[in-house]
């Protein structure tokens, strides 16, 4: 399988205030890229941009899965092309169980031009794949009655999403911060199932400010993100350099993107007195 | 005879006057008790007006567009349903017994001959206040008064018909009962539903009135009295599924006795504009209920529900959740009260309203409350209103879930929590169904 996702000059404003300034990413089939910036640099964005989240306005740019056009494609379209997001903070939908949710999600992803109202992969067939899945992952069975994120503990949440993304095998994974709220053995448990399930079956964006995630899923590429610009591409040892000495080196080396980065983080101007 | 704006048309009313109240009588083959007790509640509903609008029940209602000159009452008529009038209470389920009215008129009546050996009936009322004449006289409007208002008087006075379930003592009925309550297009149903339970008996009943298609037009002013004795047991669904240009009118009123209980499922989805008094008297000491509200609306649909859940002895528990889902420019107002008397303690009240606007357009009015007059009490109320929140639209839809598909499914989410609670699963699905069927697609 070849598959491509590229990112050209991508520009992003949320509420008319512009966050992403022209970010350059192509991703294949197959790689693990670590993206990593300090807290506010826009990698949550770039995320959610792809995914698709209606407040990230594409003011310029594209994003491209292999031929197709991303940037015209709503969330479910672009869900059913291939692309996944574990969210940083994924929402709970109340009333909804997660066997029925993750049963629906899918048959969407795997039938893409399924039409509201035709039938959903059998219920035997699924719950079986489920159970594989969740024992694979070292999920409580009990998971999938409860209700979508509902109550869940923030560790339990991620590997909810974890999960996810095992029963959708997209083509492109984008994993926000799937490591941060788990305890040390949680962490190793997460950076073993993304291995497992991602590793070669996918292309990979794992934002991350740990070293666990990376060490069981080492990038090809590290890149680093300030002020809504990738300013920097290197490879694992760049990954390992960042979590040692954090971005002193990268803030002085990059001025304006440092500048573009305070402001975005800049609290409004208090009223003069 | 004073007239407010809000009811002036209603007055206009030659269809439901004095000449047609008299062929009632005369057509009808009532006991005695029973024509006098419809003369006097014909004086009241001559003597006193239409609801306030000021009145704290009915400002939040619109009357403005009924007239009452445009339909007549049924007087007596038997006709066969209208082809395509739907039952959905039915489907999966193995019954014991069955009444069927059409325009207010019971046309077909059905019971098991071993629970009929039991003493059980299960029959039209008209026919039961003649064949079980001291029975239905002891209990038919032993629990709405003609005097609560115009609505009521004139359903008391000029009731068509209607359903009876009396089960003896100590007989436990397993097998649901299914009521439905028919409407053609245009018509009036002025049904009237008894259902007594002796000491230790228990049943299931299943209501539901339709009308021919979700257009269709009419007018139901009715009645509903569930009278439990002590140990007894009662579940109760009424699915409220008429055409969308129907008015619904209805006292609906249970008084719970000694250590029994009642679950009574309420699913609102059709009529143009309804308004239910929907009270429960927990009258003596160990009486539970639990009362299950779903309302979805849409179109200008108004839907108003007062309840009043009325603690009169110590040691009861009274749960009432309402849920209702707004569509397009609907509204629906919920005004829910505790009503502890003196010497009710112990008494545990629980009342919750919740509501999920799906556009911006729809409203929903919640407006709880206690009157509590006893000191060692448990009361507890809330609601809430929202829009359905795009945050989980997005989070479905980035997992595949087209946007319809998503607010379908978290309008399923949002009515869970009360499904989780009716223990009948043929109800949980046919309600889910009907629910489904009623959520537009959102682009
Ligand atoms: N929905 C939003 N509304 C307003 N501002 C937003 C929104 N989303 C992002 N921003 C702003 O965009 C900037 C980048 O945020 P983003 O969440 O992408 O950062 P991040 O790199 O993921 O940070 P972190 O490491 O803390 O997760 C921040 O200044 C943030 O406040
Ligand atoms: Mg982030």
């Amino acid at each position: 399988m070849s598959h491509i996702l590229q990112i050209e000059n991508l520009h992003v404003s949320v509420n008319d205030k512009p966050i992403l300034r022209g970010v350059n990413l192509v991703i294949k089939f197959g790689e693990t890229h670590a993206l990593m910036g300090p807290n506010g640099s826009g990698k949550s964005t770039l995320g959610l941009a792809i995914a698709g989240h209606p407040n990230y306005q594409i003011t310029q740019g594209s994003i491209k899965l292999d031929d197709a056009n991303l940037t015209e494609m709503e969330a479910d379209e672009r869900s059913r092309a291939g692309v996944f997001m574990a969210f940083q903070r994924p929402v709970a939908i109340p009333g909804v169980k997660t066997a029925d949710f993750l049963r629906h999600a899918a048959t969407n992803v795997r039938r893409p031009d399924r039409k509201e109202g035709q039938d959903l992969i059998p219920m035997r067939e699924f719950r079986k794949e489920l159970k594989s899945k969740m024992e694979q992952l070292k999920i409580d069975p009990d998971f999938a009655r409860r209700y979508v994120n509902d109550g869940f503990s923030g560790g339990e949440m991620k590997r909810a999403e974890i999960l996810t993304m095992a029963m959708l095998s997209p083509k492109f994974a984008i994993l926000d911060e799937t490591d941060s709220g788990l305890d040390a053995d949680a962490v190793r448990l997460a950076s073993a199932s993304i291995a497992e399930i991602g590793r070669d079956k996918m292309g990979l964006l794992i934002i991350t400010h740990h070293d666990k995630l990376l060490e069981h899923n080492p990038p090809q590429f590290t890149h680093v993100m300030l002020g809504g610009r990738i300013v920097e591409t290197g490879g694992a040892e760049l990954a390992r350099e960042l979590h040692d000495q954090g971005y002193d080196r990268i803030r002085k080396s990059y001025p304006d993107a440092e500048a573009a980065n305070q402001q975005m983080l800049a609290k409004e101007e208090p009223l003069a007195v | 005879m004073t007239t407010s704006a809000m009811t002036d048309k209603l007055d206009s009313t030659e269809t439901f006057g004095q000449p047609a109240f008299d062929r009632l009588l005369e057509k009808r083959i009532d006991p005695a008790w029973l024509t006098a007790k419809r003369k006097q509640a014909w004086e009241v509903f001559q003597s006193i007006d239409w609801p306030n609008p000021r009145d704290e029940n009915w400002m939040r209602s619109e009357l403005r567009g009924l007239r009452l000159s445009k339909f007549a009452p049924n007087i007596d008529e038997s006709v066969e349903i209208a082809e395509g009038t739907p039952v959905r209470l039915l489907e999966g389920v193995d019954v014991s017994a069955g009444l069927r009215s059409v325009n207010g008129v019971v046309v077909s009546e059905s019971l098991d001959e071993g629970l009929a050996a039991q003493g059980v009936v299960v029959g039209s009322l008209s026919r039961c206040a003649r064949d079980h004449s001291a029975l239905v006289e002891r209990y038919l409007h032993s629990l709405i008064c003609p005097k609560s208002d115009r609505f009521a008087a004139l359903q008391a006075a000029m009731w068509s018909d209607g359903y009876f379930v009396y089960v003896p003592r100590n007989v436990r009925v397993e097998k649901p009962i299914h009521l439905h309550s028919a409407m053609g297009d245009g018509q009036v149903d002025l049904s009237h539903t008894l259902i007594v339970l002796e000491s230790g008996a228990e049943a299931t009943v299943l209501f539901e009135s339709s009308s021919p298609d979700v257009t269709a037009k009419g007018l139901h002013c009715g009645g509903v009295e569930l009278i439990q004795h002590g140990n007894s047991h009662l579940r109760y669904v009424n699915l409220q599924d008429w055409g969308k240009g129907c008015w619904h009118f209805a006292h609906q009123r249970a008084s719970v006795g000694r250590d029994s209980q009642l679950q009574w499922t309420v699913a609102a989805m059709g009529a143009k504009f309804a308004q239910v008094d929907q009270r429960v008297e927990l009258v003596e000491p160990g009486a539970r209920s639990q009362v299950n509200g779903v309302m979805f609306t849409q179109d200008r649909q108004h839907l108003v529900y007062n309840t009043l859940q009325h603690h009169k002895a110590p040691h009861c528990t009274s749960d009432f959740l309402y849920k209702s889902v707004l569509q397009d420019r609907s509204r629906t107002v919920w005004r829910g009260m505790i009503k502890v008397s003196e010497g009710a303690q112990k008494t545990d009240g629980y009342q919750r309203n919740d509501n999920l606007m799906l556009s911006d357009a729809a409203r929903a009015d919640s407006i709880p409350g206690l009157e509590i007059n006893a000191d060692d009490v448990r009361c507890t109320h809330g609601s809430t209103s929202g829009r359905v929140d795009e945050e989980l639209i997005f989070y479905a839809q980035s997992r595949g879930f087209t946007r319809s598909e998503a607010i379908r499914m978290i309008v399923t989410g949002f009515f869970q929590q009360i499904f989780d609670r009716i223990t009948i699963q043929t109800v949980r699905e046919a309600l889910g169904a009907a629910i489904a069927r009623q959520v537009r697609q959102y682009e």
